[in-house]
């Protein structure tokens, strides 16, 4: 059996296990094409994380564990494209937050400045610590009255600035640059730095924009969660009340509320797949051309690819921009796809961690290991719960129905999700490094 | 103008919880920097390892108090310790056979080693969740205060009042008692001696017939009784619950980097200076600049730099700092 065989037919396994998710309510299965769908889109999405994240990991080998914050910025990119202006906001407060981020940015860069021009010493070091101090005070004292009168404007149902109220289809590409900005800003202080240490770094960045969306009350409404964002497919309220629909839901034998759902979802897919499919052809070109390769050559011997005249750190900055620009575009989708963002639900273990175990199993390196791996990784981790549950059952079935021992296994079953993903981590880490789909 | 109620202000609300912090954080990130040094990679799971011993602890601690079990004025937990490090060293050693030894034998790149600590981290986690649950768990026990409030203001007649927890002074004793042994044995015993040789230089260690095997099991056993301890220390001073020990992961890194990696001292160092940082900058002020300023210059608002939740950016800002003028750390450490 060629290469090529056994990985098609891994993809149509996971592809059946989809399926079969739809079609049967055996065992843990649920027999709901609602159910199948919904993994199919968050698959769908993880998908284009994990290409995100090979992009980085699997082509120049950069330790990027802070993904959670690309794909929460991503998110806020929907929130700041697609919901309409609140009104009077921009007005009210508009100016003074933009002024105290100008005077913030004022701060930063005239530092640097004294930094590169001032001769090493006390003074240089006392001159950039008042400019930092009287930089901030400015700013806090531009920036709080500003956004104390945009959270003023009805607190109850907006409070924020809103956004430009484009298409929220609009708002993937918006979650994209967003993501690349501020992987720049990232990247320029922190790459070059040794492995582990942009470990750290990045895992640091990322909890800080959390923080960010759930404290900037004025940008995303905290945890006050954005509720209600436009949607680029027809609600399926509408469609129920539309007859043309209704019989062309009937004509395959759907009740409308059933019919209506499975419409929706299928037009997400569509989009999604749409998208996954043109990042996917672009990373492939993309690892096929002389880029890829260099990127590879860096990867695998930094110091004979700089002596080739490569530029390491520059190109690392490139990669690691565009892989989180990827990642960005997934959470757009993402939150695009919940229908609200809510920032208070973003957990490193399951944005991140969760991204580098679909890479890891998938096969760094090539990309459509990541895809395997990022719709396998999924369907286990939402199935994890109910296989575990049948597990418990069975392997607890001789104790009494009243057993404490049980009844706590029972309710702590679902906590075996983080377990069976570390366990398939080592596990793979251990007989196939390479993953399911290796580099070729 | 009034010193002695700003400084006691000062001591209660700043200098008291960062002193307590500073001291578990410390703890944490010598675990941290004992494994980057000894086993050379950077332990994602030391958040969770932590959270290991401290479920163990709280289970012991349970059971013993269904026995009545106290330890009069002191935190039952206190009795349990020793049986919650010694189910953490059994993990750890276990984990290091069936993980980690494979990847030693073949001398696999640290980033592999990071890679694999990820998937421990999981299991981990996995596992403290399924045996407690995900949610808050308080287990101190006994007198809460040394010094309570409304005495201090009694004794001493000032309007401010300092408390201190019976588990902040644990806390720093502890700590104190801890980090002592530890330098001693890392110093004055044969072991230790034989642990800062294979970190200085594993080859040269090698050759003078020190067993690698017998040297990484003693550093495991160290790092999990460290490790245990703090998130003992942590979880009795505040809460335990797993989500906060995975996330004590960051200013444990914070304050390892910062201090220097591998270096011990730079550990303790970092903890305090990460404690320090995020407690000043998060704090409100008002109350001790009200005491300081004369009565017309009284602040309007919290004088507050940051708000608490933005407590990862500073420890993270500072690491940065570090990071981009002193990459080895304060203190020497290494730079693999």
């Amino acid at each position: 059996m060629t290469d090529t065989m056994k990985h098609s037919l891994m993809f149509v396994a996971v592809g059946a296990l989809i399926l079969l998710e739809g079609l049967t309510d055996w065992s843990f299965f649920s027999g709901s094409w609602n159910s199948s769908l919904v993994i199919l889109n968050m698959g769908l999405i993880s998908a284009i994380m994990a290409l995100g994240v090979n992009l980085q990991w699997g082509f120049a080998g950069l330790f990027n564990v802070g993904i959670m914050g690309f794909t929460a910025l991503g998110g806020l990119a929907v929130v700041l494209t697609a919901t309409p202006p609140t009104p009077g906001a921009w007005s009210a407060g508009g100016p003074g937050v933009l002024m105290a981020m100008v005077m913030g940015a004022l701060t930063v860069v005239s530092a640097v400045a004294v930094i590169r021009v001032m001769p090493k010493g006390s003074l240089r070091s006392l001159v950039v610590v008042s400019i930092l101090v009287v930089g901030f005070f400015i700013y806090r004292a531009l920036f709080d009255p500003s956004i104390g009168a945009i959270e003023d404007i009805s607190p109850a149902i907006s409070g924020n600035l809103g956004g430009l109220g484009w298409p929220v289809i609009l708002s993937w590409p918006v979650g994209g640059l967003l993501a690349a900005g501020a992987a720049w800003l990232i990247g320029k202080t922190a790459l070059g730095l040794r492995s582990d240490y942009l470990a750290i770094a990045t895992l640091g960045i990322a909890e800080i924009i959390i923080a960010i969306l759930k404290n900037e009350d004025w940008l995303s409404r905290g945890v006050k969660n954005v509720v209600g964002l436009p949607r680029p497919v027809p609600y399926e309220v509408d469609l129920q009340n539309d007859p043309a629909y209704v019989e062309w839901f009937a004509s395959f034998g759907l009740d409308p509320v059933l019919g209506s759902t499975l419409y929706v979802k299928l037009g997400y897919a569509l989009l999604f797949t749409v998208v996954l499919v043109v990042l996917l052809w672009m990373a492939q070109m993309a690892l096929k051309s002389p880029w890829g390769r260099m990127m590879r050559a860096i990867r695998d011997n930094e110091v004979a690819a700089e002596a080739m005249g490569k530029h390491v750190t520059k190109r690392h900055l490139q990669i690691f921009v565009l892989g989180s620009a990827i990642c960005g575009i997934a959470g757009a989708m993402m939150t695009t796809l919940d229908g609200q963002l809510t920032p208070g639900t973003y957990n490193p273990l399951r944005f991140t961690f969760l991204i580098w175990v679909m890479v890891i199993v998938g096969g760094s390196g090539n990309n459509f290991g990541s895809v395997l791996g990022g719709f396998l990784i999924w369907f286990l981790w939402i199935k994890v719960e109910p296989m575990s549950l049948e597990l418990i059952t069975l392997l607890t079935s001789w104790m009494s129905e009243d057993s404490i021992l049980r009844t706590h296994l029972m309710e702590n079953a679902a906590h075996m999700r983080l377990f069976t993903m570390g366990l398939i981590l080592l596990l793979v880490l251990r007989f196939s490094p390479r993953g399911l789909i290796p580099e070729k | 103008m009034d010193f002695l109620n700003a400084l006691v202000a000062l001591t209660n609300f700043v200098m008291i919880p960062a002193v307590a912090y500073g001291s578990q954080l410390a703890l944490g990130a010598l675990g941290v920097t004992l494994i980057y040094s000894i086993l050379r990679f950077s332990n994602f799971a030391h958040g969770d390892t932590m959270a290991f011993g401290t479920m163990m602890t709280i289970l012991v601690t349970w059971l013993l108090q269904s026995w009545g079990v106290s330890f009069g004025p002191l935190p039952t937990a206190l009795l349990a310790l020793p049986f919650g490090i010694l189910a953490t060293m059994a993990l750890v050693l276990v984990t290091d056979r069936t993980v980690y030894r494979f990847y030693r034998d073949q001398k696999a790149k640290p980033v592999v080693f990071v890679m694999v600590s990820l998937g421990v981290m999981f299991m981990m986690n996995g596992l403290v969740r399924f045996i407690i649950g995900p949610g808050d768990q308080r287990f101190a026990d006994g007198e809460r205060f040394i010094i309570k409030a409304r005495a201090f203001k009694e004794m001493t007649g000032l309007r401010e009042g300092l408390a201190i927890k019976t588990t902040q002074g644990i806390t720093v004793v502890t700590a104190v008692v801890v980090v002592a042994l530890l330098f001693w044995f890392l110093n004055r015993t044969r072991t230790g001696k034989s642990m800062r040789a294979y970190s200085d230089n594993e080859d040269l260690a090698l050759l003078s017939g020190i067993n690698p095997e017998r040297v990484v099991m003693y550093t495991w056993l160290i790092v999990a009784t460290l490790a245990t301890i703090a998130g003992v220390l942590y979880g009795l001073d505040k809460s335990f619950k797993p989500f906060t020990y995975f996330q004590l992961l960051l200013p444990i890194f914070a304050a390892a980097i910062v201090g220097g990696l591998g270096s011990p001292q730079g550990a303790i160092a970092g903890g305090f200076i990460i404690a320090f940082s995020e407690v000043t900058i998060t704090y409100a002020w008002k109350k001790v600049i009200r005491y300081i300023m004369p009565d017309n210059l009284d602040p309007d608002g919290l004088v507050q730099l940051l708000s608490t939740d933005y407590k990862f950016a500073v420890s993270f800002a500072i690491l940065i700092i570090v990071l981009l003028f002193k990459p080895t750390g304060l203190f020497k450490g290494k730079s693999v």
